[in-house]
């Protein structure tokens, strides 16, 4: 299980490595994929929705040059789609052949549960994968905790026993990021194998940065007001906060509009972006209004926004 | 002579006198990064005859240098072992692979990075994301003497010096103060307010750290030994330092500077300056914990610091911030909750023929479909009916209970929700629809009659009337949650209704939020009611709420 030609040299490399593919890593994430590929330990990304957790483990295999296998969990995801299955209607066909030809019942026995028969789901394909791969299990957290189980196996040993063939090993070690949006807490054993990484939203320079970067043409006075108008909102009690990619959904429709100034009637005119709850929007809009009322009364007769309207 | 305010500095003398104190201290006294070690750098600078092998600017390089050095000794193992028996001390479950793990993980980040080696133990000891704060604050109070910023004295030095050329930078005509060293001493309390002020209008981080461990030193009057909290030292210097009147100010000044503001930009420029502002806040609290660490022991602290998970809060006793964090862990144990009842009924009964796993099947028996295999019947939606006592008694239990309805009924198809004190109201459509979680409690806490008499808790009476009522809906597919401290102020129990219940619906719970211990003294008649009941369990903080839900498996 030895690997000794790790993908990566230190932390700052990933992190420069996935600023260059437009993933702007933290202290945190960048050191969790180093210690990840050093260790050879799967890591268990969690957070809020939209804050790059699934695209961590895309830019990551491209960084590393891997081919990405994606596994998508839901709920009833059972080991004939994330492990294996025998190809039924083959091996029924193959009985058929066999028996005209009048061979052994071992012969056919020992054909029919061969490699030719075999079905590999994701998880397999990651194990016998040839080139560097690196596995996605996305939305753990929706798979029965008893499913959980399938997954022990290949995230300790990187190996899946199949009854009828034996065991399969990797041939190299393969990446593995799980996603986990925490809707429910997965079983002890299935964290004790991997490296706990929590994703939370970014902080204000590391949102404009990722705004920077993902939305071409943006101008950085832009970039910094939808990084500020996020965070306050972000502020409010909500049902869902607006996420990074609601942000840069924002971002792109502000610049589609060619805005260049955000005031408090575009912030609310287009909050249903940010925002996809009615009492959400509701709520961010009255705050914003909430604050005109206020700070015109308090701003002495300071007429509402003058620049702006000129601008 | 950079260090003459260090020397003066209270917190020094305590930092030798019980470094020893700890055993991962005892583990790495001898080099570099114990308090010991620090202090006799300073020594060694003041003196100028210390250890020679310690050359004068101590830069943080050279720490790490050493850090790495004892990083392949046994050193730093037991500093480790001494961790995760602190962690362990503070309830986190940190079982032996993941220790084997950050002893791994360690090997192969730089030492010297602080920040690295803090995520990866994160990365391999902490499994929950409401564990990081417990994590993070063992880790402030465990390495706050070692590593990169340990160096209480020193750094103060280095600090003022820092704050010396900051100054000078910034105003220009204070340049003649740097050559006394001591500069940040003769500040007077309107210069350093002013300091703090541009620092803050700047966001000059390097500045805040500067200035917080100047403000810490001038206004909290720590004294070695003294047994105060540092919430009162805390209190001490922001007290002085007067946050509130800065933001006020700063807001001032970027009015005069932008001219006009729009009531967004005005809220956007208030952002900022408040989290710069909170910046400075942790800052000051992480100088106070490390003076005090210095003063007290790493494991004093670690014991006073100590807080409970989120898990073990007591929901009667819970702060707003708690319950904050409550209200958020509620969502995953209702959605569990909402999968173990539902699939409780799936198993046993079969549905319609699986055609295709049949097929499968057969095969070992050479294509004879022998045994037929069933596809799972649909999952059946469970009703549930709760009961919750919302009287004063239970207030602050009401207040998470009433949270918990909410979100059951937002897992569940078929929730039906009952509220009482001495009369009982169906409360179920002020749950329907809502978005908001705070005004279904308001209206339930508004609109709901539950009032009979006089206010105050009839188990009995409201459960008569539940039964009048209600009775008829209860069926064999209803799941009956109870939820309160069964304090009936000795009037009559009526546990017959319970009885009743128990007999026609599927199963009766009661969620008591008192502890065991209380439970049949004074007015307490849980015990009546508990023959009646499937299971009554204990449920003052969310990891025996759990355990009820993993009970129902």
């Amino acid at each position: 299980m030895t690997d000794p030609a790790h993908r990566f040299e230190s932390v700052p490399a990933v992190r420069d490595a996935l600023a260059k593919v437009d993933y702007l890593a933290d202290e945190g994430i960048a050191g969790v994929v180093y210690l990840a590929d050093r260790l050879g330990k799967p890591v268990l990304i969690e957070g809020p929705a939209g804050t790059g957790k699934t695209q961590l483990a895309k830019s990551v295999a491209e960084i590393s040059g891997s081919r990405l296998i994606r596994l998508q969990c839901y709920e009833g995801l059972d080991e004939s789609k994330a492990l294996y299955e025998w190809n039924y209607k083959k091996q029924l066909l193959r009985i058929q052949a066999e028996r005209n030809d009048g061979a052994t019942w071992s012969e056919v026995e020992d054909d029919i549960f061969s490699d030719e028969f075999l079905l590999t789901r994701p998880l397999l394909e990651a194990i016998r994968a040839e080139d560097p791969v690196v596995l996605l299990i996305d939305e753990v957290d929706r798979v029965e905790v008893e499913t959980e189980a399938l997954l022990l196996e290949i995230l300790s040993d990187y190996q899946v026993s199949i009854p009828e063939l034996g065991t399969v090993t990797a041939r190299q070690v393969p990446l593995v990021f799980l996603t986990s949006n925490n809707t429910r807490e997965l079983s002890e054993a299935l964290k004790r194998r991997c490296l706990f990484l929590h994703v939370d939203y970014p902080d204000l320079d590391r949102e404009r940065e990722i705004v920077l970067a993902k939305v071409p043409g943006i101008t950085e006075s832009l970039a910094d007001q939808v990084a500020r108008i996020v965070r306050s909102i972000r502020q409010l009690e909500l049902k869902k906060p607006p996420s990074v990619s609601e942000t840069l959904d924002w971002a792109r429709t502000l610049l589609l509009l060619g805005v260049e100034q955000v005031d408090a009637a575009m912030a609310t005119g287009t909050a249903n972006i940010l925002l996809k709850y009615q009492s959400d929007i509701a709520k961010a809009t009255k705050e914003l209004e909430q604050d005109t009322a206020l700070n015109g009364g308090a701003a002495a007769g300071a007429g509402a926004k003058p620049w702006q309207r000129n601008a | 002579m950079p260090d003459a305010p260090a020397g003066g500095n209270g917190a020094d003398p305590p930092v030798s006198s019980n470094g020893g104190a700890d055993p991962g201290i005892t583990a790495g006294r001898h080099h570099a990064f114990s308090p010991e070690g620090a202090a006799a750098a300073l020594d060694s600078r003041r003196a100028g005859d210390g250890v020679p092998d310690r050359p004068r600017p101590r830069t943080a390089d050279e720490t790490g240098r050493r850090l790495a050095e004892i990083g392949s000794g046994v050193a730093l193992t037991e500093l480790l072992s001494g961790f995760i028996v602190e962690l362990r001390t503070a309830g986190l479950p940190v079982s032996l692979t993941e220790n084997l793990d950050a002893m791994a993980a360690i090997q192969h980040i730089p030492l010297d990075d602080r920040d690295a080696f803090k995520y990866a133990l994160g990365a391999t000891l902490v499994k929950n994301a409401s564990h990081w704060r417990v994590f993070e604050t063992v880790f402030e109070v465990y390495f706050s003497l070692r590593g990169r910023e340990y160096a209480l004295t020193d750094e103060q030095a280095q600090a003022m010096a820092d704050l010396d050329e900051l100054m000078g930078e910034m105003e220009g005509q204070e340049g003649e103060q740097r050559g006394g060293g001591g500069g940040g001493e003769q500040l007077t309390p309107e210069e350093l307010a002013e300091m703090l002020f541009k620092a803050l209008a700047q966001g000059n981080e390097a500045m805040l750290k500067a200035l917080a461990r100047q403000a810490v030193r001038r206004y909290a009057g720590m004294e070695p030994g003294r047994p105060v909290g540092g919430t009162y030292y805390l209190y001490r210097t922001l007290r002085n330092l007067d946050l509130d009147g800065v933001l006020d100010k700063l807001m001032q000044q970027a009015r005069e500077q932008a001219g006009e503001l729009t009531p967004l930009e005005e809220r956007l420029e208030r952002d900022e300056y408040e989290a710069r502002i909170e910046q400075l806040r942790k800052e000051i609290e992480a100088e106070i914990r490390r003076r005090l660490v210095a003063d007290r022991g790493v494991e004093a602290m670690a014991r006073t610091l100590r807080k409970p998970l989120p898990e073990d809060v007591d929901f009667m006793h819970a702060s707003r911030e708690e319950m904050a964090a409550l209200r958020k862990a509620i969502y995953p144990l209702t959605r569990k909750l909402a999968v173990r009842l539902a699939r409780k009924r799936r198993h046993g009964r079969k549905g319609p023929l699986d055609f295709r796993s049949t097929v499968r099947h057969s095969l070992s028996t050479g294509g004879v479909p022998i045994e037929p295999r069933f596809r799972y019947p649909r999952p059946s939606k469970p009703e549930i009916f709760v009961v919750a006592d919302i009287s004063g008694s239970v207030a602050a239990f009401a207040r998470f209970t009433l949270h918990l309805v909410y979100a059951i009924s937002n897992q569940f198809s078929k929730v039906r929700s009952f509220v009482f004190i001495d009369g009982i109201d169906e409360v179920t459509r002020m749950f329907e629809g809502v978005e908001d979680i705070g005004e279904a409690v308001h209206r339930v806490n508004t609109e709901a009659d539950v009032i009979w008499v006089d206010g105050h808790s009839d188990y009995g009476h409201a459960f008569e009337i539940f039964w009048q009522r209600y009775g008829k809906d209860v069926g064999p597919k209803t799941t009956l949650l109870l939820l309160g401290d069964a304090r009936n102020n000795y009037h009559a129990t009526q546990s017959w209704v319970v009885r009743e219940m128990q007999h026609r619906a599927r199963h009766v719970y009661w969620l008591n939020p008192e502890p065991r211990s209380y439970w049949d003294t004074g007015d307490s008649i849980i015990g009546e009611y508990a023959v009646h009941c499937d299971g009554v369990f204990e449920c003052r903080n969310l990891r025996q709420l759990e355990r009820f839900v993993d009970h129902l498996v």
